[in-house]
This record gives structure tokens, C-alpha cells and sequence, in this order.
């Protein structure tokens, strides 16, 4: 033990170093980030600044490379000059993280994500004006809690949807059409190790929207507004479920995956997954739970840091216009944001279907949204807030 | 110019080892000691609600939850159990192989040997990881083997073992036959010639000298198995202190720093019991 002198002398200083370090870091971090957003809107749009960087859903933002006959990034990018960067987001909470590092353009948001960015001064208000087809846009889409602050507008609608329940034909017959196929225990029982579902805090909210019409006692009246009680219910049930999960899904990939060896045969799902599955010949069908559905509905918005705003808006105004909104809403099975756009669908029928203008469902599905401590109406702060929910979520997958 | 430089160095064998030393040990400290205080430092944050933006406010309330929330518990049980139990499993696999390679097996038997063992390594994890998720799936081949005997493939913690164990395995085999190699034959002659039974061999000789090996080996089983967030998450739906971590590092950073430090304090506490039992004395 004659060397140990000196090594142990050389861990002291090390220590030390880290601790200086740690001390310095600290207090320049206390200082450095304000975090403010300039919040002012672009006046008029000027030269493209030839490069965009996006964060997209799965299915907004196709080049070709999934399927050479669906690509509208391309001829943006030949009409504008504005070489398109794609970054896929999976869930929400990655597209808020991802938008707070400042290195990218603008967002495809769903509502659970975009109170977080415009509260946190991501992003910055929209001039509606500079975007010729906004005024297309059905009125339902305007103007919303999630998308709007007094009447300023803060993003593009693009189009919206209901979450899906899938089955695997082969598997699972008759169809599953209700969501007691994926919370029920005695239907749970006949595909034990087979059912998914999605693996993000929001998807509490398909567990309460489920409790909302088999137990009305709990008084449930938005799935995104829970109290104690009725938080605890939609955990306890979400913790049954998982007894009978094989995997939960997140990357959209990873579901097509699953549904594609047999992993899973009924879950939940996007349109864009039972599209691509069924594309490949695989025996899958998805449809709205009889119970209704969560939803989303997705707002293009521009970041407050973003260093291409001129070919941001060109992409807002693009991704909208009839043609281009006709074509990504039936790639992904949405229901377009442009009135104009039902005249493009190469199924004439597409927006009825979807029910675009949201006469028929789309009005009464309940939309992604951040949950947050004010219920909204007489029992005051006293729901579950977002984080409630991230660690919920945790304690259901145990 | 070279030559004022040459000039500058000669002489000076403090300023020679500064000079040599201070790329590495600037990067240790800054790149990998400098991401650990920011780690810990972030661990103390918070989320404001409305923005679930990180703050910059001190508190315990993360730490408060990890401890007083039992389904933590539960996940760091889970992930230290796994990481044990593959760290036996590989060791058990690892002794008589590389026993073999480093004392049976001669000349090209040998080297085939060791590139057969280095040979999984050269292809890429995530390949290995998709290639199990494949073999474990429902319509997997493993199934297909095992469906017609009334069997089915491991699921759960079970599938997280086995794919843990088989892609960590080399890590376990190359210390402990690099341990063995060290073992001159001439000993266990000397033990055989002294007429102990072979089995006295391997405990009174061949074990105490190989065991600081496997220690080695272990900590890199371990360590390895208990950061795991890619694999476990692909072959099994039950969370892991990576998982974990990873699921909040996009929702709640600050949270995910503070569990990351669980890991860090288990293998400090492992890297001093591995010293204890001398793994670092003939590295």
C-alpha cells in the first residue's frame, strides 16, 4: 500500500475540481435562462431563408420516402426554396422537449401540448393575415381554448381526429367496437398478453372516458378534469388493464411491429397505423369506440426562437391549402382544417367520413389538453394537474 | 517554431506530462464529471404547472418522491434484481468457456474461440436488441419451436434476463479468460504433481486467482444491465430504472436527473464493495 498516497491526494482534487464545478455551474445557470418569448408576430413575409426545420406527427410531413406517391414536402421545397428538416415527434411530451431546445422552425401540436409551449413562451402568436388560406378554415377550428389566447391566434389549424380502437381481424372476432374491449376484465381475459395501449399520461383520459359512461356515480364530466376520486378510479382501472397488456406503443412504429407479429391484436390507434398495416395486406381494422373518443387536433405553430420564420410561414400557408390539406388529411385519416380541401379528396366522400365541418362526432370528442389544477367549473383547484398524471402513468405500468 | 517548442518541453518532464495528460483528464473532468454535477444539480429543479417547464428552484420534493412512492421501490428492486441475477447467469456461462479457451483449447482452436466470443460485439446492439424482439414475438421462431410441446417463449422479466444475459455475456468471458491466461500451468501442474484432486485445484488455486477477474467482469454486467433502457423496453413492457428515466426526461427532466442518481449511488456502492474484494489489484 506504498503508492496510495498519492492517487488518494489526486481523488481529493478531483472531488474538489467537481465541486467548484458544480458550484460555478450552478450559479450561472441561476441567471442565464429568462425564457421570455419576444411574443411579437411576423408583419409581412419576406424571401424564404432556404432551410425549415419541423417537428411532425408520424404521416404530416411526407417526402416520399414512406411511400413514393405521398410526398408534398418536395414540391414545397422546389416552390419555396426552403430545404424541409423533418424531425418525427411520438408523443407530446417529446414535442415539448424537443421545441425547448430553440433548434427548430415550428410544430405539428396536438391541444395537450400547446397550452405548455404558449404558456412557456415557445412559441409565438400567428399572423393570420400573412396566411392567405386561413380563411378557409372552418370556424369550429378557430378561435379554440388550445389554440388561441383573447382571440390572438397562436398556430394554423391543420385537421383533427378521434383515437381508434384496432383489432386484428383474424384474432379478435367479432371486431371489437367498444372500449370495454380494452377495459373490461372479462373481455380483457380473451386476449391476455395481447392488448396495447398508449404508452403516454394522456391515455389516462381514454380510461376516463370510458368510466364516464359505465359509471356515471363518479360524475365524470371531462375526461381531462379529474378529482381525487375520479383519478383514483381511472388509475385502479388502467392498473387492471395492464395486467393484460403484452406492450405498450409510443413510437408508431413500434405498434405496426406489434400488430404485424401477432404481439398485439386490440389496442389503441392512429388511422396513419391502421392505413400503413392495412397497405401491407395485414388483417387489421380500426373504428371509433361506440363509448366516443378522445381525440386530437393539431395546430402548426412557430417557435419564438425560430430562425427561418419567413419559411415557416410559407409552410403554414402551404400545409393548409386545399390541395396539400386534402392529401395529408387522407394519408394520416383526419379530418382536413381547409373547407376547401373536401373538394381535392380523391374519396369525394372523405370529409363526410371524417366529418370535417364536425356536425356528426368530431365536435363531441374529447380533444388532447393539458389537464390542469382548475377544474373549470364549481369545484374550484382541486383536479389532478399534468405532473399528477406523468406519475400516475407510472404507477399504473408499476 | 518546432524547434522553440521542442525547446520549451525539454527538460521539463512536469510540463511534458501536463502537456500529455491534459486532453484526457480535460475530458474527464469537464465532458464526464462536468455531465454528472449537471445531472445532480438538475435533480434539485422543479416543474412549473402550467408550463411544465423546468424551474430553477431548489428542493427535495423529487427525492421526497422517489422515496415515499412505493412503485420506485418496486422499479429499482426490479432493475438491481435483473442486473444480478444476469450478472450470475453470465459468470456461470463465462467460467468453463473461457476456462476452456485460456487452458484447453490450443493454437487455431484458441483463436477461433476468442473471435467467436468478439464476433457478436462487432454487429450493432440495436441490431442484436430487434433480432430478440423477432425470436421473442408471438409468431417468433422461438414459439414456433415451442408452441407444439404446450411451451411458449419467456415474456416480461423473464425475456429482459435472457436478452440481458446473452448481450452482456462477452464482457463477463473476455476478463475471465484474460484472468485465467495470467494462471502459469506450471501451478496447476505443481498442484496435480502434489496429488490434489483436480476439484481442490479449482478451489484452492484456480478460484482465488480468478475471482478478482469475475468481479471485473461483473461490474460491467451489472452496470450495464442497470442503465439498459433500449432492450428492456423492446422485449418487455415493465419499467426499469432506464425506462423510467428515459419516460421523464421528456416530461420531467429534473425528475429523471433525480433518478438517475439511484443508479449512480448502487454502483458506487458496488465499485466499492468489487475494490474490497480486489478487483482492481492486477488491472
Amino acid at each position: 500500500m506504498r503508492g496510495n498516497a498519492s492517487p488518494s491526494r489526486w481523488a481529493w482534487l478531483a472531488v474538489l475540481g467537481i465541486c467548484a464545478f458544480i458550484v460555478a455551474f450552478g450559479a450561472g445557470c441561476g441567471s442565464s435562462d429568462d425564457g421570455g418569448s419576444t411574443g411579437e408576430e411576423l408583419t409581412t413575409v419576406g424571401e424564404g431563408e432556404g432551410e425549415l426545420n419541423l417537428i411532425c406527427w408520424a404521416g404530416y410531413c411526407e417526402d416520399g420516402s414512406t411511400d413514393p406517391k405521398v410526398d408534398w414536402v418536395t414540391p414545397f421545397e422546389k416552390k419555396t426554396g426552403c430545404e424541409v428538416n423533418v424531425k418525427i415527434g411520438n408523443t407530446s411530451d417529446e414535442m415539448v422537449s424537443l421545441m425547448r431546445t430553440g433548434e427548430y422552425d415550428g410544430v405539428s401540436a396536438s391541444g395537450d401540448a400547446t397550452l405548455r409551449l404558449i404558456d412557456n413562451g415557445d412559441v409565438d402568436p400567428v399572423n393570420t393575415d400573412l396566411v392567405p388560406n386561413y380563411k378557409d378554415v372552418f370556424p369550429g377550428l378557430k378561435d379554440q381554448p388550445y389554440n388561441s389566447v383573447d382571440g390572438q391566434m397562436y398556430g394554423i389549424p391543420h385537421g383533427r381526429g378521434a383515437n381508434l380502437l384496432m383489432s386484428n381481424l383474424d384474432v379478435v372476432k367479432p371486431q371489437a367496437e367498444s372500449l370495454s374491449a380494452v377495459f373490461d376484465e372479462a373481455e380483457l381475459e380473451k386476449y391476455k398478453g395481447k392488448v396495447t395501449a398508449y404508452d403516454s399520461p394522456i391515455y389516462i383520459a381514454d380510461a376516463a372516458l370510458y368510466l364516464m359512461a359505465t359509471q356515471p356515480d363518479l360524475g365524470i364530466t371531462n375526461p381531462y378534469e379529474l378529482d381525487d376520486d375520479q383519478f383514483n378510479a381511472a388509475i385502479d382501472l388502467l392498473k387492471t388493464q395492464n395486467e393484460y397488456i403484452g406492450e405498450y406503443w409510443s413510437d408508431y412504429t413500434k405498434e405496426i411491429s406489434a400488430f404485424t407479429n401477432g404481439d398485439s391484436v386490440v389496442g389503441t390507434t392512429w388511422q396513419v397505423i391502421n392505413q400503413l398495416l392495412q397497405g401491407d395486406n395485414q388483417p387489421v381494422d380500426a373504428v371509433v369506440p361506440k363509448e366516443g373518443s378522445t381525440g386530437w387536433s393539431d395546430t402548426w405553430m412557430i417557435s419564438s426562437e425560430s430562425q427561418h420564420p419567413n419559411c415557416m410561414y410559407e409552410w403554414m400557408d402551404w400545409i393548409i391549402s386545399p390541395k396539400v390539406n386534402a392529401e395529408v388529411a387522407e394519408w394520416f385519416g383526419e379530418a382536413p382544417a381547409n373547407s376547401k380541401a373536401c373538394d381535392f379528396t380523391s374519396d369525394p366522400n372523405h370529409c363526410e367520413i371524417y366529418d370535417a365541418d364536425g356536425s356528426q362526432y368530431l365536435d363531441d370528442l374529447y380533444y388532447w389538453t393539458t389537464p390542469l389544477s382548475d377544474c373549470g367549473d364549481d369545484r374550484g383547484d382541486v383536479c389532478k394537474t399534468y405532473d399528477d398524471w406523468v406519475q400516475g402513468w407510472t404507477e399504473v405500468k408499476g | 517554431m518546432g524547434r522553440t517548442l521542442a525547446g520549451l518541453f525539454h527538460g521539463r518532464p512536469r510540463l511534458q506530462l501536463g502537456a500529455l495528460l491534459a486532453g484526457p483528464v480535460g475530458w474527464l473532468v469537464v465532458g464526464y464529471l462536468g455531465s454528472l454535477a449537471v445531472l445532480l444539480v438538475a435533480s434539485f429543479w422543479s416543474l412549473g404547472e402550467t408550463t411544465q417547464a423546468v424551474q430553477q428552484t431548489y428542493s427535495l420534493d423529487n427525492f421526497k418522491e422517489l422515496l415515499d412512492n412505493d412503485v420506485y421501490r418496486t422499479i429499482t428492486l426490479r432493475t438491481v434484481g435483473i442486473a444480478a441475477l444476469v450478472t450470475v447467469t453470465d459468470a456461470l456461462l463465462a467460467l468453463p468457456l473461457a476456462f476452456f479457451m485460456a487452458k484447453v483449447a490450443r493454437g487455431r482452436t484458441k483463436g477461433l474461440l476468442v473471435v467467436a466470443v468478439l464476433m457478436p460485439l462487432w454487429s450493432s446492439y440495436l441490431v442484436k436488441v430487434y433480432a430478440w424482439r423477432t425470436i421473442l414475438s408471438e409468431d417468433g421462431p422461438l414459439n414456433w419451436v415451442l408452441n407444439p410441446i404446450g411451451l411458449s417463449g419467456p415474456s416480461g422479466n423473464a425475456a429482459v434476463w435472457l436478452v440481458m444475459a446473452y448481450i452482456w455475456l462477452p464482457y463477463m468471458i473476455i476478463p475471465i479468460y484474460a484472468g485465467l491466461e495470467r494462471i502459469p500451468d506450471s501451478l496447476l501442474s505443481a498442484s496435480e504433481d502434489l496429488g490434489a484432486h483436480p476439484w481442490t485445484t479449482v478451489k484452492r488455486v484456480i478460484w482465488p486467482l480468478v475471482f478478482p477477474a469475475i468481479v471485473a467482469g461483473s461490474i460491467f454486467t451489472f452496470s450495464l444491465t442497470l442503465g439498459d433502457f433500449i432492450a428492456v423496453s423492446l422485449v418487455s413492457k415493465n419499467q426499469f430504472i432506464g425506462t423510467v428515466v428515459y419516460a421523464n426526461f421528456t416530461t420531467n427532466p429534473p425528475f429523471a436527473a433525480a433518478f438517475a442518481v439511484v443508479p449512480i449511488v448502487i454502483m458506487i456502492i458496488y465499485l466499492l464493495i468489487a475494490r474490497r474484494l480486489g478487483a482492481f489489484e492486477h488491472v
